[in-house]
């Protein structure tokens, strides 16, 4: 079949060994680091990376989905830049512009060396809790260039043979807020890369350099081999798709993703050609992040094709010059991997659901929902920011209903208890339940959103927000209705405020009292909403899911006194409809 | 050997698994033991119970105890056959339940679905509201309350929970809202959500108040029908129920925690591996249970069995009572082998399950199977497989695996049989080491036990890739559950929440609660009347470093530890499993957690070991031989039978060694030992 000389059963033990070190790593990442973002949130992921070009080899299967790929970018960065890399030397990187994200997921690089020589590089991101700039945690809406988002870290070592550089540490810690509780994320993170050292060895010693050198050269092969099998599935021809950015946060206008895919043969192109200029505002996105939001979608639609350089192969991405989705310094792009990153699968889905219905889902609700609160707490005397980070409703699907209150598509974070939120901020949630009628109607409706509001409870605060779907909902598929739209709502000192962009603000001055409202998005619907099955929507009034007029309106269903299904009326309102 | 039945001396252990329900009677007086296995019966589990005791021969008139492992909750929760509940809350939470912890079933792919314990309809709200420091900022609304009991019963609910925010922290609003339900609602049938767990976090909390609710009627109807079913035949003495924890409860109050039944079938194999091991001299433990569908593993360390407080049994369905650490793994005898896309060879997740099965079931199953490699590879005695339907011819089994395996890898049968034992060994491996090992213990420290169908099947392979030196497998692996009941002790958890960082803490708290804890625990004891001969009380503390949100759990060495103490044991801990010192951040005790211990009489193990089967020489053992594959290649392998074995049988792989449900296979240059307890050690 191919001039492999390892033979097939030990080419599946050696890749669910290489598979094994990342998911050890992960482990180890995870349950030793501090910042809840990583260890209960899990953005962080962790990988094996060739040693000449940095093209992945293997990445944890608990990894942040929009990392697959893009640390094989970064680690190109450092391979470009690196000189007299020795056993025991940490990279660390964090430049957006240099195969990133935004400058808040760090990464870490450390060249594995067996027997004196450069086997490969294994590598780890973490999401820093916050990496200074204008505003708490990262996530400003009106920052207009790179220096106010953040500290900016190009290649250098933190850690030279083993021991870790205090000089650079220095600088790392007076650059950003909550400094002391760094070191614990700075330990697990190098403590990860340590393990998988140990454990990647061990596989090499066993097998044999040669040996595990063919495999993973065979294992891309493989993995191209089987994406393409996935494409041939999709009929040949060209596929349009599009969605919104609600705006940049600094000027409000939408932004357009244009997506076309063209499908031939076994591969795929996808042409972001058309999409809407680079923006003011912190909504653009670099290439990297670009290009792994379309690897994302398409690990989502396949879920079951393994991650390596060689899944991508069949993928040719037309870098989009002169647009939003791919920035260059000094362009603000705090939003690419929690916000536009999204937006760019939904382009994907929607391209596809025209292709191979049967095997995707309308738009998921696909916002990240960031707010922070950041101020100081009287009674314990203590500043705070505090993260809320949200779900939303899945898209319907061929299968069935969408997911209510489903992570992000680019992440895989629980929620924070309110009863852990309430012991640590001078916050009080009043309400935290489901966004009814959010879910787009679909014969196969949406899932649905979330409501909170929070009140503050002690000393004035500061509210900033990146979100989005604040003006269009996420899309529905093949005549289902799109999902409801993300609302942010203010009250303040008797008078209700809501942000002029809808989804982003920064710095909304709060007193105790005040109320924040925020209502996330539903999925948008699958199919056409007047073939659901009436008893269905008849169970979904009697949840209150939606209202009576809804059944009627949007499903064309008409229910009795009782709540149940008048067979005849909805049998004539969806004959006329 | 006496075979006279002393009244009441005989000890009775039953477990129901998915495929069968075994049994094990031990006469404490005169060291008989007697074993059944009889096929489970899903619909009303008593009917298999009673056909255990009469295929034991049992007179229940005689029986002293009978303790009992069921899968009753397990399956009503996994399959949602479970009661009508109804919720009452928090005003502006009755969502809280459905809309979880903001989850999907997995990494890749936006589809799936979560269905609620308890359906909206169901859920209602009340004003009242505390804060995180347990101070009120809305009252409790007695009169919403009363009408949300009342209009909960009119829609037909059998079970209530009542679950408010930070309950953990001030119950009181939940003793009042149990206190006007109970005068209203029709049964006992109401959990608050602070008594099954006070632990902050209002999903984890409340989703196992209303595990607990949904399974309590029926549990309780189920031990009613089986304490009836075992009354009518003259049995009047205790009947004890196995829980997650490990330990027993009497079937009088096991239904007011129905939730801690959970998982119990997987517990007491633990628990039975634990005493196994100390007997023989072994207290650090890998368990390793593989059966049809999954396999389930477990640590022992210094002699006591893992426990967590923080079990998934299944996408977004918590529950956080403490329970016997058990990972599930997805593979099982009945794990199909396939070639994906890519060409290679893929075992698992996918099972044949119990039906179709295997091929070699002869149920129709067409995939091939690890138990189907096994038998090709004459691993498995064709002529003594358990669930056989129809019998399948080797050659059958051969052409399947050869067209579906064999030839797109260029292999012949035998090599493609395998190829998938060593991918799915491999697999597995690599599974166990992340819930084991890879969290900062050494392998070499630990003996593997392996026990259920087919765990003493692919041992020796398994240890040798988790370089674990040893092998210890039981006299009777295929009842080490049944096993576990019989040598359970009464055991209550207790778990209260602190959440204070060391230096604030008012270390006299710690022990108020810790002595509360224990009192609960004695009350516990008494009102359930059972037998004991003394007790012994477990102290653990649940701690994180400030910020964090990961828990390391702590064995405290008495009651009255101190500051430092907590301090030390925490650094200590934290060292040892992640090999990091963080002396410039302060450490926060977020739980102090209680087992109350009632133990009951001990057992000797060597009972089990008795026969008057054993030959005087391994010739004597020896069945035949056949050809069995291994990894250096197909060898004449000697067959023996296990009861068979001489006392201090010593000898050298290959072997393969047979008994009624359970086959062990014995890798060649493997030094194999029988001890006096009838363990055979391997040293892989």
């Amino acid at each position: 079949m191919s001039t492999t000389t390892v033979d097939p059963i030990t080419l599946v033990v050696i890749q669910n060994g290489l598979n094994q070190v990342c998911n050890e790593m992960d482990l180890a990442f995870c349950r030793a680091a501090f910042s809840p973002v990583i260890s209960e949130a899990m953005d962080r992921s962790d990988g094996i990376y060739h040693r000449d070009d940095g093209a992945l080899i293997a990445q944890g299967e608990l990894g942040l989905p929009v990392f697959v790929g893009t640390m094989q970018f970064s680690t190109q960065a450092v391979i470009a830049r690196a000189k007299n890399v020795e056993p025991g030397d940490v990279f660390i990187v964090n430049d957006p512009y240099l195969g990133g994200t935004h400058l808040m997921d760090v990464r870490f690089v450390k060249p594995l060396f067996y027997q004196g020589k450069l086997f490969a590089w294994l590598a780890n991101t973490g999401h820093w809790p916050d990496i200074g700039g204008m505003v708490p945690g990262g996530f400003s809406a009106h920052a207009t260039e790179s220096e106010q988002e953040g500290l900016r870290l190009p290649p250098v070592k933190l850690f030279k043979r083993g021991v870790i550089d205090e000089e650079i540490l220095a600088i790392i810690l007076s650059n950003i807020r909550i400094a002391d509780q760094r070191i614990g994320d700075i330990k697990a993170q190098a403590a990860a890369l340590a393990i998988g050292e140990k454990r990647l060895a061990a596989l090499i010693d066993r097998y044999g350099a040669g040996t595990v050198d063919a495999a993973i050269a065979e294992l891309r092969a493989r993995a191209a081999q089987q994406m393409r099998a996935k494409i041939e599935t999709i009929p040949d021809g060209t596929y349009e798709g599009h969605s919104i950015v609600d705006s940049d946060g600094v000027v409000d206008e939408p932004l357009l993703i244009r997506m076309k895919i063209t499908k031939q043969g076994t591969g795929l192109t996808f042409d972001m050609s058309g999409s809407s200029p680079p923006c003011r505002g912190p909504m653009n996105s670099v290439i990297a992040t670009t290009k792994s939001s379309i690897y994302l979608a398409m690990k989502h639609i396949f879920p079951d094709v393994p991650i390596n350089a060689g899944t991508f192969e069949p993928l040719t991405i037309i870098e989009p010059e002169g647009t939003f989705l791919y920035a260059h310094y000094p362009r603000p792009v705090s939003g690419c991997a929690a916000e536009v990153s999204q937006r760019i699968a939904e382009a994907v889905f929607c391209a596809l659901t025209r292709a191979i219905p049967d095997q995707l889902f309308a738009a998921p609700a696909g916002s990240s929902g960031n707010l922070a609160l950041g101020g100081n707490d009287p009674k314990r005397n203590r500043s705070y920011v505090m993260y809320v980070i949200s779900g939303g409703g899945y898209g319907g699907n061929p299968r069935g209903d969408g997911l209510s209150n489903g992570c992000s598509t680019i992440g895989i974070s629980k929620t924070t208890p309110i009863e852990v939120m309430e012991q640590y901020y001078p916050v009080l949630f009043e309400e935290y339940s489901l966004h009814e009628g959010s879910g787009g109607a679909g014969e196969y409706r949406g899932g649905f959103g979330v409501n909170y509001t929070i009140r503050l409870r002690r000393g004035d605060a500061r509210a900033s927000m990146v979100m989005d779907h604040g003006r269009t909902g996420p899309l529905g598929a093949l005549g289902g209705a799109d999902g409801g739209v993300n609302k942010v709502r203010i009250e303040r000192g008797g008078e209700t405020y809501v942000p002029p962009h809808l989804s982003k603000d920064q710095d909304i001055v709060l007193h105790p009292g005040d109320r924040i409202c925020v209502s996330t998005p539903g999925g948008g619907g699958f199919g056409d909403p007047l073939k659901r099955a009436p008893q269905r929507v008849a169970q979904d009034v009697a949840r209150g899911y939606y209202t009576r007029d809804q059944a009627e309106t949007a499903f064309g269903v008409i229910l009795g006194t009782d709540g149940s299904v008048d067979a005849q009326r909805t049998g004539a309102r969806r004959r006329e409809s | 050997m006496s075979m006279s039945t002393n009244k009441s001396n005989w000890v009775v252990g039953i477990d129901v698994g998915g495929t069968f329900t075994d049994l094990i009677m031990l006469n404490v007086a005169d060291a008989t033991v007697s074993l059944a296995k009889v096929p489970t019966t899903t619909d009303n589990q008593a009917y298999g119970v009673v056909a255990a005791l009469a295929a034991a021969g049992a007179k229940l008139p005689d029986l002293q105890v009978i303790v009992h492992g069921t899968t009753t909750t397990t399956n009503a929760i996994l399959e949602r056959k479970v009661a009508k509940v109804g919720l009452i809350t928090t005003r502006g939470f009755r969502d809280s339940l459905e809309l979880g912890r903001r989850t999907r079933p997995k990494p890749y792919g936006l589809t799936g679905s979560f269905i609620p314990l308890v359906p909206r309809e169901l859920r209602l709200e009340v004003p009242e509201r505390m804060d995180a420091e347990g101070e009120v900022v809305t009252p409790l609304d007695d009169a919403a309350v009363t009408s949300a009991v009342k209009d909960l019963v009119a829609k037909g609910c059998e079970a209530l929970v009542i679950h408010f925010l930070h309950s953990y922290i001030n119950p009181a609003h939940e003793l009042r809202a149990l206190e006007i339900a109970r005068g209203l609602w029709p049964n006992d049938y109401i959990t608050a959500g602070h008594q099954i767990l006070s632990e902050y976090r209002e999903y984890e909390r409340g989703t196992t108040a209303c595990v607990n609710a949904a399974v309590q009627p029926i549990l309780a109807r189920y031990i009613e029908r089986l304490r009836s079913e075992l009354r009518e035949k003259g049995f009047t003495n205790d009947l004890l129920v196995m829980q997650g924890n490990g330990g027993t409860v009497s079937s009088g109050i096991v239904a007011e925690h129905a939730v801690n039944t959970v998982m119990s079938g997987p517990a007491s194999g633990v628990m039975a591996a634990a005493y196994t091991a100390s007997a023989a001299g072994y207290r650090e433990v890998v368990t390793y249970d593989m059966g049809g569908t999954s396999t389930d593993v477990a640590l022992i360390q210094a002699g006591v069995p893992t426990v967590s407080s923080e079990l998934e049994l299944e996408y977004a369905m918590p529950i956080h009572v403490p329970m016997v650490d058990v990972h599930t793994i997805g593979a099982g005898g009945g794990s199909i082998a396939f070639i994906n896309q890519a060409g290679m060879l893929q075992v698992g997740p996918e099972s044949a399950g119990a039906t179709p099965g295997p091929i070699c079931y002869g149920r129709g199953g067409q995939e091939p199977t690890i138990t189907d490699a096994n038998l090709i590879l004459g691993r498995l005695n064709p002529d003594k497989l358990l669930a056989v339907d129809r019998p399948v011819s080797l050659s059958e089994v051969e052409a399947i695996i050869l067209e579906k395996v064999g030839k797109p890898l260029g292999l012949d049968a035998i090599a493609a049989a395998a190829a998938i034992l060593r991918v799915a060994n491999d697999r597995m491996a690599g599974a166990i080491r992340m819930v084991s090992l890879a969290r900062g213990h050494d392998p070499r420290d630990f003996v593997l036990f392996p026990f259920g169908g087919a765990g003493p099947l692919h041992a020796a392979a398994l240890a040798r890739e988790l370089a674990i030196p040893k092998l210890l497998i039981p006299v009777r692996p295929g009842i080490t559950n049944a096993l576990g009941c019989v040598v359970a002790d009464a055991r209550h958890d207790y778990v209260n929440t602190v959440n204070k960082p060391l230096p604030a803490l008012d270390i006299e708290l710690v022990w108020t609660i810790l002595e509360a804890q224990i009192a609960e625990g004695r009350a516990t004891l008494a009102r359930e009347g059972v037998a004991i001969e003394g007790m012994r009380i477990l102290h653990f503390a649940d701690m994180q470093f400030q910020g964090q949100s990961h828990i390391l759990s702590l064995g405290l060495p008495q009651l009255k530890v101190s500051k430092e103490e907590l301090q030390r044991l925490f650094e200590a801990a934290y060292w040892e499993r992640f090999g990091v010192e963080l002396p410039e951040i302060r450490a926060v005790l977020v739980n102090l957690h209680t087992a109350v211990i009632g133990l009951r009489p001990r057992l000797d193990l060597a009972v089990l070991a008795r026969t008057d089967a054993r030959a005087k020489n391994l010739q004597g053992a020896l069945n035949g031989t056949r050809q069995v594959w291994f990894e250096g290649g197909v060898r004449e392998t000697p067959i023996y039978q296990r009861e068979k074995l001489p006392q201090d049988a010593a000898f050298t792989g290959p072997a393969v060694i047979e008994q009624l449900d359970c086959t062990t296979v014995i890798d060649p240059d493997n030094r194999v030992e029988l001890d006096a307890l009838g363990n055979l050690l391997v040293t892989v």
